[in-house]
């Protein structure tokens, strides 16, 4: 089976709903139209730019060109885990912050997933590396984003309780205990839900493409299986490697709050 | 002479000082001020919340060898604003100190139910009062005591005020920021002014 191949004229129909959506939104007052639009037209552009780029990588087959093309999608999603929260660590410590736990993060999932399961020849095969990188770094963006706001946003909010418990002598890391448990929580409660939902509510993205292209409906369960695994560990990973060097760059060798260390994000008009 | 309880020596950060003060076992020192001339700032950086240069000595011990939460624990910032984390009372204290905490709850005017019910149906007041038996059941060596009764009508104040005096006849040195003239005078041994986060002898 060969899958039905799209043509542009097919998209074009589709985008019809994003239209629609965009005119309730202007009946509606919703002010949501520009950000639906340039949401829209930027998916659609990062995505053909990312297919001519990839057919590139592919044909050149380079170890190095494949390294390229992850450590940039890495360091993109680490910046948009730091521009998430709205509280900064000050001195670009959101952007270290965010790029150190999501680059560990898709580091070891995808390593694992090439070496043990998928096993490409070589492993590093930018076929394999570079879709498996991309899917795993979505789910890790996601959780890691997630935890980050949680555990700024709480330290802000709960201040007065995080330091009534070191003033009573409890150790930093204890005083935090609750926030670094609710934030770790926060980070992983979509990958829970989607794990849940899977193959009820809702067919997995990966899983339904694979389907759309022909694949056998078993094999492609259990590619998402694999997959669901991939990205729940991934995220996991990410969402404690977040909070915890967050939480590590909230303190120093007194073991003292330092919310001078934070700075609340700038309002500015962004789309 | 008895060496003093708690001393301080240029204890400034970027924020205030250089403070220079010496508190004997038992006593009381009181600090007035205008909001915002950092008497909570020094109370803080005494308890080494805040980032601070300069020295403090308990009983002639340097800060700088004792552990944060060691020292923390000996020197206790009881803040003006209190903190729960979690949802009962009860759990805020450790089973040792549970059972001192229900002796002394009764002495503040508070009935003995409330530290089994939950932080929210607690008034400020009460919070407050039930903040300051958190600390004492510690028992610490000085007691860092920020606006101790600020949300207390006068009866409350009195009660807090001699339980206070009783823990200083047994040796604990209080510094407290209070913004009553008269409760500076009925518990001060000394009374110190804040003004342009410097403190001044009153």
């Amino acid at each position: 089976m060969t899958p039905i191949l799209l043509h542009p004229g097919d998209i074009a129909i589709a985008s019809a709903l994003i239209l629609l959506d965009a005119a309730l939104s202007v009946a509606l007052q919703l002010r949501l139209h520009w950000q639906l639009g340039i949401a829209a037209a930027r998916m659609v552009l990062q995505l053909v730019l990312i297919g001519f780029v990839l057919r590139a990588v592919f044909a050149l087959g380079l170890p190095w060109l494949t390294l390229l093309v992850i450590v940039v999608m890495v360091a993109i999603a680490g910046r948009e885990v730091a521009a998430r929260p709205e509280q900064r660590l000050r001195h670009f410590g959101n952007h270290l912050v965010g790029g150190a736990a999501v680059a560990m993060a898709t580091l070891i999932t995808a390593l694992l997933a090439l070496t043990t399961a998928i096993r490409p020849h070589p492993w590093y095969d930018p076929h394999y590396a570079i879709p498996l990188a991309g899917i795993v770094l979505g789910s890790v963006l996601n959780g890691g984003s997630l935890a980050l706001d949680s555990v700024l946003g709480g330290v802000v909010r709960e201040r007065a309780a995080v330091e009534a418990q070191l003033a009573l002598g409890a150790p930093f890391m204890r005083a935090m205990r609750g926030l670094i448990r609710s934030s770790v929580r926060r980070g992983l409660l979509p990958t829970i839900n989607q794990m849940a939902a899977a193959g009820i509510i809702t067919l997995p993205g990966i899983m339904t493409g694979q389907i759309l292209a022909g694949m056998d409906p078993l094999e492609a369960a259990k590619y998402q299986i694999l997959l669901m695994f991939l990205l729940s560990g991934g995220s996991g990973l990410a969402a404690v490697a977040v909070v915890y060097l967050a939480v590590w760059r909230l303190t120093d060798d007194r073991q003292r709050l330092r919310l001078d260390r934070l700075i609340a994000k700038q309002h500015g008009p962004k789309p | 002479m008895a060496p003093p309880r708690l001393r301080l020596t240029g204890l400034h950060s970027a924020l205030a000082g250089p403070f220079n003060l010496s508190v004997d076992a038992g006593e009381c020192i009181a600090v007035s001020g205008p909001s915002g001339s950092g008497k909570s700032l020094l109370l803080r950086m005494i308890a080494d919340l805040d980032p601070n240069q300069g020295e403090v000595w308990l009983d002639e011990q340097p800060r700088c060898g004792i552990p944060a939460p060691v020292w923390r624990r000996q020197v206790l910032y009881n803040a003006a604003e209190t903190g729960w984390w979690h949802e009962d009372v009860a759990p805020h204290f450790q089973r040792a100190t549970l059972a001192a905490a229900r002796a002394l709850v009764p002495r503040l005017d508070l009935p003995p139910d409330l530290l089994d019910g939950p932080v929210l149906r607690l008034s400020t007041g009460e919070r407050q009062r039930l903040a300051l038996v958190r600390a004492l059941v510690h028992d610490p060596t000085v007691l860092l005591a920020d606006e101790p009764t600020g949300a207390l009508d006068a009866d409350t104040t009195a009660l807090v005020e001699t339980v206070l005096g009783e823990r200083m006849a047994t040796g604990m040195a209080i510094i407290m920021v209070s913004h009553s003239h008269e409760q500076a005078c009925r518990l001060g041994h000394r009374q110190f002014h804040m003004r342009d986060r410097h403190l001044h002898p009153a």
